[in-house]
């Protein structure tokens, strides 16, 4: 670290500096940082420097049983922590052909959008912190809490819930959990409308957010951005329909899109998607079969995946999140990767996409695209 | 969603919460409205653990599975000794726990669960010494999850959501009709795919390593056979047990009682699973898998009187201690009860033949057709040997001495056992039966009388007419439940709570039938044997032969009275002292003249012989 802050040239003296935009800035997300280039406010050189997040989670992992590992990964993301169970319990349902009962796959559905509409709270918050319009993330950490105080009754945890797992899920749904997520529901319908008079119908904050880093559709296909973010610049794609899991599949819903690909855009593109997560978990609601919610597993303590490997992808509020995972037929995993959803763009993309931009654009654009250190650095 | 409506006044809209409640909890604890009747956190809160010691076996899994390493098993002084557990116990460091509750979920006892308290403080003495921080720290971060927060109950795992499988790998089993008209093996073993599938349920917490009598490595080959590893398995079984083919298949199995997979599903099939071993791995293989180390010669010898389990069993390990072992056998063949005995449709002679043929490779002489006392004198074979094992069991019938038990009709249990074995191995042509029998007797030997009667009506009359009569109540029967099942699947009548009063003989003095009378206790307040009975309450069981099958009774008429004079005897049974030896000079005992009552406990006495034997002999 040692180049950090040191002089560029003596010409350049008074016009280049390096800024350490870390882990002490207000507007970075989390233990990550960029060093800046910067002449005057504007930004002429990024270099993105992760480490500091380090948690070793890949080699972790191949030193835990199949089933210890469920405890372990939701620690990989913290806004989103649910996506990591239900991928990682995908894949061991793919390598060991295990058949997951349909009422299991609704649950699923109804948590990971559930944690979608968390991270999605998370994220107007984080809109909010990056204007200056602090009430909108206390609005949203309140809200959110409703969530978790659902997903604590559920689950029997607030954040790190470990309850997808291999063969479905840990338990039935508790006796009234449904109608108060109904209400819950609808209290979020009526919030949504809340934020928008703060948030999007702000001409502040629209006028901030236009024009703010704008995507191109082929830069969001080079540089392998994905989610709200690729749908931002008018590209329909996204991973519940491309390759179903869960129940998406049987529930019907349409994925909207915007042109501009802009902050705006962005940030319009989960609000919108919010709206169609509440009608996912209304519709999943309904349509609720009854049945088992566990595949019949092996005892945990012997519990052994085929050989074989397997690469699942799931949609996250941030992108695309994947694991790769490799099983040498032993009862621990041989070898998992991690790719977050916002890897590409905050370690590669950002090193073109800030050139040009000015320092306090920073923090807001890495909250529009949704940069999420864990996602790169684990 | 429309934009048209921006304004700059909407945030002014937030104004209207400055008077709402807080969403979040706080402290003394609230009641939410998500879940208005649960103070502070949800009904099935993950929170700090509890544990019901009197419950609780101390298995250890929630060990073995916490992804966090925080509990450890510590032995604990204040709880009781008990059968199928040990006094170990969970000690959760909090420093650790991540609170996922797996622990609770693979509990076998279903003794822990977690409760809803979660305000955990520590505050440090003032006064304390920096030094003893860490000390501070750990005494208040480990601890006992006793049964302390009973009163707040969070999550617990009852069998509908344990993790453990509880359900057995289904044994295939001859049909009853099919069964019963043979004496071929009824149950087929499992293939490998069952067996592995079965392993796989173990949770390696070795309970029932402690209720084995000869202390078997259970997990550790039932572990081997889940990997598949059929030679690893195999050398772990042989350890200890020189007899696996026969106990693999009729094992009293009182493992699988304790097994802690038990308490809340069926226990694992560890008798099975040996079974599936041994008959993976061919006898031509088993010297290059279980005989690595060469065996150094002591030049002693050895003769064992008995070649039934317990004779084998001292001659397998004194053979592999270096002891010359020469076994004197009065019948055809060795092997005691298990060939003469045990009926061949739970113990085929192939699967005999397989162990005692791995047993002589070790080059242990034997000498059938020689029976202690007739064909060589005890004394002359104790001049010549540096030591006798005495291992010759319990052969002789015993009669219910009841009016009319003396006629002809009225036979012995091994006696007809015997017959019927030879019989299926096809040795003699027929076994003396009638077309109505009846049995006496309520153990697993009565049954194993009556079950072979039944095949052997079928194949000579087409059809069955076995009664067996017990004293015991169907509750307190002695034998398995097993038999007492699957003999009514075969067709015999079981009559309960009855004793034998009479045996009627008709005027040709043929047997015809048995007078019985209502049995009102078996055992008196001291659990002594000593039945009572009604005698008013009569009833008649017509029969045209009848087999007494309630206990056997030793031989000791082949020792030589000086010898005898220094043993010690009690109902029946040598006694052995401490050092387990008989108190006559190079004599020792084993089997069912000292123990009993079963072929594992046989092994374990032939190996605990064989110890002593060895201590004396090589000190
Ligand atoms: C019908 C029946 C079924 C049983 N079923 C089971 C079961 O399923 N599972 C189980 O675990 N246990 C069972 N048992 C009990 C078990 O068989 C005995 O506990 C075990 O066989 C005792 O072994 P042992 O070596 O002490 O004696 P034995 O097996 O009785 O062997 C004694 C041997 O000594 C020989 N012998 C006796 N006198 C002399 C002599 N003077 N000279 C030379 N040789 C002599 C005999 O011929 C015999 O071979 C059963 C018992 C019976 C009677
Ligand atoms: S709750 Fe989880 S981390 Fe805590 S002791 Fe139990 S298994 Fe270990
Ligand atoms: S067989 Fe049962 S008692 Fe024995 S180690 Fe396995 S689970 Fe424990």
């Amino acid at each position: 670290m040692s180049e950090i802050l040191t002089f560029m040239g003596m010409e350049d003296q008074y016009k280049k500096y390096e800024l350490f935009f870390g882990p002490n800035h207000p507007g970075m997300h989390g233990n990550f940082s960029y060093i800046i280039t910067v002449e005057g406010h504007t930004i002429k050189k990024i270099d993105p420097d992760a480490g500091l997040l380090h948690r070793g989670f890949e080699k972790l992992v191949e030193q835990r049983l199949w089933m210890q590992n469920i405890s372990l990964i939701p620690r990989i993301c913290v806004p989103e922590p649910d996506i990591n169970e239900a991928i990682y319990s995908i894949a061991v349902e793919k390598l060991m052909g295990v058949e997951v009962p349909e009422r299991a796959q609704y649950i699923r559905t109804i948590i990971l959008e559930m944690a979608r509409i968390g991270a999605f709270l998370f994220g107007f918050g984080g809109i909010g912190g990056a204007t200056g319009l602090y009430t909108a993330s206390y609005w949203t950490f309140a809200d959110r809490d409703y969530l978790l105080d659902l997903f604590e009754w559920l689950t029997g945890a607030r954040i790190y819930h470990m309850f997808i797992l291999p063969g479905g899920v840990r338990r039935d749904i508790p006796n009234g959990w449904l109608e108060k997520l109904s209400e819950t529901v609808d209290y979020l319908q009526k919030r949504l409308y809340e934020y928008d008079r703060l948030i999007y119908n702000n001409p502040l904050i629209v006028k901030r957010l236009e024009n703010l880093g704008p995507v191109t559709q082929e830069d969001a296909m080079k540089y392998g951005i994905t989610g709200p973010n690729i749908r931002a610049t008018g590209i329909k794609y996204d991973t519940r329909k491309a390759v179903p899991y869960a129940a998406y599949d049987k529930i019907d819903f349409e994925v909207p899109v915007q042109t501009a690909g802009d902050g705006l855009a962005r940030a319009v593109q989960k609000r919108e998607e919010f709206q169609v997560s509440l009608d996912i978990i209304k519709k999943a609601i309904q349509q609720m079969p009854e049945g088992s919610v566990r595949a019949k597993m092996p005892n945990p303590l012997k519990f052994r995946v085929p050989k074989g490997d397997v690469y699942v992808k799931l949609e996250t509020a941030h992108g695309e999140h994947a694991y790769y995972i490799v099983s040498n037929g032993s009862d621990k995993p041989y070898r998992m990767a991690v790719r977050g959803g916002s890897f590409t763009a905050g370690l590669v993309y950002a090193q073109k996409a800030l050139v040009g931009m000015r320092i306090e654009d920073v923090a807001l654009w890495m909250a529009t695209m949704d940069i999420c250190p864990p996602d790169f650095d684990r | 969603m429309n934009y048209k409506k921006k304004s700059l006044l909407g945030p002014l809209s937030s104004l209207k919460y400055l008077f709402h409640d807080p969403i979040t909890v706080r402290y003394p604890k609230e009641q939410k409205k998500t879940y208005p009747e649960h103070e502070g956190c949800s009904p099935q809160y993950r929170g700090q653990h509890t544990n019901d010691l009197e419950k609780c076996v101390g298995c250890g899994s929630c060990m073995d599975i916490c992804p966090t390493g925080a509990i450890e098993m510590v032995e604990f002084n204040d709880v009781k000794d008990k059968p199928g557990a040990t006094r170990k116990r969970p000690v959760i460091d909090y420093g650790r726990c991540c609170f996922c509750g797996f622990c609770v979920d693979v509990c076998t006892s279903s003794s822990l669960s977690m409760s809803r308290e979660y305000i955990h403080t520590f505050i440090t003495p003032l006064n304390a010494d920096s030094r003893d921080a860490g000390d501070l720290i750990s005494n208040d971060f480990v601890r006992r999850p006793d049964l302390s927060l009973t009163e707040n109950p969070g999550w617990n795992t009852p069998d509908e959501w344990s993790w453990l499988s509880l359900d057995r790998m289904v044994m295939g089993v001859m049909e009853p009709k099919e069964r019963k008209t043979s004496f071929v093996e009824m149950v087929r073993g499992y293939s490998k795919e069952e067996a592995v599938r079965e392993a796989q349920r173990c949770v390696a917490c070795g309970l029932c390593k402690e209720a084995c009598p000869i202390h078997m490595d259970i997990p550790e080959y039932i572990d081997a056979i889940w990997k598949d590893d059929i030679e690893e398995s195999v050398k772990q079984i042989y350890k200890t047990n020189p007899l696996p083919e026969v106990c693999g298949r009729v094992c009293t199995h009182k493992c699988e009682t304790a097994c802690s997979i038990g308490l809340r599903g069926d226990p694992l099939a560890i008798r099975w699973l040996k079974r599936y071993a041994v008959d993976s791995l061919p006898l031509e293989k088993y010297k290059s898998v279980l005989l690595n180390n060469a065996i150094k010669p002591v030049n002693k010898r050895v003769a064992v009187i008995g070649g039934g389990p317990a004779g084998l069993s001292a001659a397998f390990f004194l053979s592999l201690m270096g002891y010359k072992i020469t076994i004197f056998e009065a019948d055809e063949k060795v092997g005691g009860i298990m060939r003469y005995g045990i009926p061949a449709y739970r113990l085929p002679d192939s699967a005999l033949d397989k162990d005692i043929d791995f047993i002589k490779s070790l080059g242990v002489e034997i000498k059938t057709n020689t029976r202690v006392g007739k064909e060589i004198e005890f004394n002359k074979i104790k001049s010549e040997y540096d030591a006798v094992i005495l291992s010759t069991g319990f052969n002789l019938g015993r009669s219910t001495r009841i009016p009319g038990s003396q006629s002809k009709g009225v036979v012995q249990a091994l006696d007809f056992l015997s017959d019927t074995r030879d019989f299926a191995a096809k040795k003699i042509k027929e076994v003396e039966i009638t077309e109505k029998i009846l049995v006496i007797g309520g153990g697993n030997v009565a049954f194993d009388c009556s079950r072979s009667a039944a095949r052997l009506q079928m194949m000579k009359f087409g059809k069955v007419n076995v009664t067996q009569i017990c004293l015991e109540t169907l509750d307190i029967i002695p034998a398995d439940k097993a038999e007492v099942d699957e003999s009514a699947e075969e067709g015999v009548v079981l009559i309960c709570g009855r004793g034998p009063k009479q045996v009627m003989i008709d005027e040709n003095g043929k047997v015809k039938g048995l007078d019985h009378m209502k049995c009102n206790s078996v055992f008196d307040e001291n659990m002594n044997f000593n039945p009572k009975f009604n005698e008013e309450d009569k009833a008649i069981c017509e029969a045209t032969m009848i087999i007494e099958a309630i206990g056997q009774a030793p031989d000791y008429s082949y020792i030589s009275d000086d010898v005898k004079s220094k043993m010690k005897f009690e109902r029946g049974k040598i006694v052995l002292d401490k050092n387990n030896e008989t108190g006559a000079e190079k004599i020792y005992a084993a089997g069912d003249i000292v123990k009993g009552p079963d072929i594992v406990n046989a092994i374990a006495d032939g190996l605990r012989s064989a110890i002593a034997l060895d201590k004396k002999l090589n000190k």
